[in-house]
């Protein structure tokens, strides 16, 4: 593998312009006052109680997520370019899901194979026909985003689910700047906090049109045990509305309404961060204690909107993302700003062929996988992995994907001899509303603390970074 | 606000408010064994201190007899007692986190930052009388922290009057306890006033509920059993008192009532308690019986409990 591209330093050792101030002050500051630094944002968020779960495992119910206080740092010009992107990005997606659950000229026009859209467990046929207010069904995407030379950006993956993360977007940079208030007066950072108004005016905007011009908006979660309900109240709280559970709610004449106090409250916006099988036990998964019976007949009466819409499953499915750059320029007729990764498709039989033949070189992911679970990076397995692997394509080729192992960019990074290049990723939030995509110039920056690792999901020990976009 | 939130609010309240007093209890007895016997008599302190904790029962399903060991255990960090102090801060750190939206930071904070010093500090229980002394002061911290700033930072709003209701109902249902297992030593009756054996046991009881100052600056008198039931039932400045706890228990629920336009059942029950205290002399309850009317009010609480729960918080 080449070595990667660091993005502070250049291959003849000059120092990149958006990192200058940053290597000046490194220089200066003793790598004591940054251990010390270190251990006191680690206490903060014990303190504040930032905290996620892995599960399975009940030693550690509630983690922290190691936070490195080496910010990673983009220029404006550079940001200015995602930027454009992303918005192309998740308009296409979202013309790419209303097409899906209505015209289908995308299939039509056979540039993606139908039985992958019809025999996707993800794709919703609940949703056919089904309107959704603005056409807007992902209000929320978190496009992971990789470096692997000066120049381009790739999306590794598209989260238009319930992408999570973004509350250590907002935490890092509170703390960051608690921390390092000098380091902050030396540089112009764009501000993230906006990031909580921009989310509930884009779930307002969304309301049906049975609500009241002071539409509710609540946020649902699975409960204080999902790995994420720091998360949940985080931003329940920021936004200023309920944080909700499945039982909290009730469904009245196709209208939903919370419990509280004073009696039942419509409820008109609902921000689910429960996945699609566990919303309504008559229509999914009938086990499921965490959904709300009949929510879905609410959703199709158009009482209320849920935000991301049901069924986006299907747009950020691995294999539909290997067809992401026709899909935009089918919709937008423009060439798209950000790179695919190469993919190859195992459910075709000449590149499952050529998967199997180069195991030991590829990444090979699931196409519903997430969270980094489930994964091979050939160059770093085992043989006994790789066979591992290779049956399972053989049995379930239409189940994976492949991708060549990207040399992620890197950044200096705090480790115990000192800072050493560590391999990262970013998760930038897309915001869509009812007339408008936004995007605050920043997002999450996720690092492969091992060294050679290149996995950086906090599942399997990654970590975080703030992310600084600065200003011209 | 939601019904959940108002639950769990009133719950994280009571749990915490709990904590404090088990180990007020704790350290009241832990005094009162330490006298020679000729000062305490034979009687089981630490009996006494499951009776009025209310765990006698779970207790003796494990444990022969009651001692100092096994009862500070139990009461302190046995996962076999569901309101062991432990157990309370884990149930008002677990509700909190329920919670968090309605909650301050300087609240969250002061229940996580206790529920990690619980692992860190005292994962292992207590091994000296020093070690129990410093843990009970902790746990007596966390519930004035706790209270202080729910005082200091919450808005006055439903959420604040919810958890106001929790700490009421619970430190009426302490109060009420202690009197209940210690109201023979108040009996008038039994003339033996000032005697070493009761006087070290009015002491107690007035430990527990942090009275004893208060009782001299209040009555200026030599500990008088009749005055010890008169402060912690009928006087209302005294915060644990069963007057104070209804004059609050009546103005939250008042104020919840005002700001959603209506009254109920709850709001009508906690001025019932609230009045017949009002119009009681301590004579006229020692004439009915003290036990009586103790456990007459340790009833209408419960039931309280009931009513509010029903009333909204389902």
């Amino acid at each position: 593998m080449a070595v990667a591209f660091d993005e502070m330093n250049g291959p003849g050792g000059e120092i990149r312009p958006a990192y200058q101030e940053l290597s000046r002050w490194l220089k200066e500051t003793p790598a004591e006052a940054l251990e010390y630094r270190r251990q006191e944002a680690e206490l903060l968020f014990r303190r504040i109680g930032i905290t996620f779960a892995v599960y399975g495992d009940a030693e550690a119910q509630e983690r922290l997520i190691p936070f490195d206080v080496i910010p990673r740092i983009m220029a404006a010009k550079e940001w200015a370019i995602l930027e454009k992107g992303l918005k192309q990005r998740v308009r296409a997606l979202n013309m790419f899901l209303r097409d899906i659950y209505h015209g289908r000229d995308i299939l039509r026009a056979n540039i993606i194979p139908d039985d992958l859209i019809f025999q996707n467990p993800v794709f919703r046929p609940e949703m056919n026909g089904q309107h959704v207010p603005h056409d807007v069904y992902v209000h929320i995407a978190g496009i992971d985003i990789v470096r692997i030379d000066p120049e381009e950006f790739y999306v590794l993956e598209d989260n238009a689910r319930t992408p999570s993360g973004v509350s250590y977007m907002l935490e890092n940079r509170e703390i960051m700047m608690r921390l390092f208030p000098d380091l902050f007066a030396r540089h112009r950072v764009a501000p993230v906090e906006k990031y909580p108004d921009e989310l509930l005016s884009a779930l307002r905007s969304v309301a049906p049109l049975s609500a009241s011009s002071e539409p509710t908006v609540a946020l649902m979660t699975p409960g204080v045990y999902n790995s994420a309900y720091y998360e949940h109240s985080f931003l329940a709280d920021k936004l200023g509305i309920e944080l909700v559970e499945g039982r909290d709610l009730i469904v009245k004449n196709d209208e939903v309404f919370m419990r509280t106090t004073e009696g039942l409250k419509r409820v008109d916006v609902i921000y689910r961060r429960v996945d699609d099988d566990f919303l309504d036990p008559l229509t999914f998964r009938p086990d499921s204690a965490l959904g709300v019976p009949g929510l879905m007949s609410a959703y199709a009466a158009g009482n209320v909107t849920l935000a991301n819409a049901v069924g986006t499953g299907i747009a950020d499915d691995k294999a539909v993302y290997s067809y992401m750059p026709e899909v935009v320029k089918f919709y937008l007729g423009e060439e798209p700003i950000l790179k695919n990764v190469p993919t190859w498709r195992c459910r075709e039989p000449k590149d499952l062929a050529y998967v199997l033949d180069n195991l030991s070189e590829l990444v090979v992911k699931e196409v519903h996988g997430s969270g980094g679970y489930g994964m091979l990076i050939g160059p770093a397995a085992t043989k006994a992995t790789i066979e591992a692997f290779r049956d399972k394509l053989k049995r379930e080729p239409e189940g994976f994907i492949a991708q060549p192992t990207l040399a992620l960019s890197t950044c200096p990074t705090c480790v115990e001899s000192g800072l050493a290049p560590r391999h990262v990723d970013l998760r930038p939030f897309v915001l869509t509303g009812s007339n408008h995509v936004t995007i605050v110039p920043g997002g999450l920056t996720r690092v492969a603390l091992k060294e050679g690792s290149l996995v950086v999901n906090s599942s399997q020990g990654g970590g975080t970074k703030d992310t600084w976009i600065l200003d011209e | 606000m939601l019904s959940r939130t108002a639950e769990n609010l009133y719950w994280l309240a009571r749990y915490v408010e709990r904590a404090e007093y088990l180990a007020r209890t704790i350290e009241a007895t832990l005094r009162v064994t330490a006298l020679p016997n000729t000062y305490i008599g034979k009687t089981n302190e630490w009996d006494s201190a499951l009776l009025t904790a209310g765990v006698s029962a779970s207790f003796y399903e494990i444990y022969e007899e009651a001692d100092e060991q096994n009862v500070v255990e139990f009461l302190s960090f046995s996962p076999a007692n569901p309101s062991s102090i432990k157990n309370c801060i884990e149930n008002a750190r677990l509700n909190s986190r329920s919670v968090r939206t309605a909650l301050t930071s300087e609240m969250w904070d002061n229940i996580n930052s206790a529920w990690i010093d619980l692992q860190e500090v005292w994962g292992k229980g207590t091994k000296t009388r020093e070690e129990l002394a410093k843990f009970l002061r902790f746990v007596q911290e966390t519930s004035l922290r706790f209270d202080g700033s729910a005082y200091r930072t919450m808005l006055r709003n439903d959420a604040y009057w919810f958890s106001r209701l929790g700490l009421h109902l619970e430190r009426a249902d302490n109060t009420a306890r202690i009197l209940d297992v210690k109201y023979h030593v108040l009996l008038p009756e039994e003339e033996h006033v000032g005697g070493p054996l009761d006087y070290y046991q009015w002491t107690s009881i007035l430990r527990s509920v942090s009275a004893l100052t208060a009782y001299h600056w209040v009555y200026r008198e030599t500990l008088k059993p009749w005055l010890i039931a008169d402060l912690l039932i009928l006087n209302d400045s005294l915060p644990r008192s069963l007057a104070s706890c209804y004059g609050n228990l009546v103005r939250n629920l008042d104020q919840i009532g005002v700001a959603y336009g209506r009254q109920g059942a709850a709001q009508r029950h906690a001025r019932g308690v609230r009045n017949r205290l009002e119009h009681s002399h301590m004579d006229d309850i020692f004439q009915r019986g003290v036990h009586e009317f103790i456990q007459e009010f340790i009833l209408d609480n419960g039931r309280l409990g009931e009513i509010i729960t029903k009333q909204y918080l389902i």
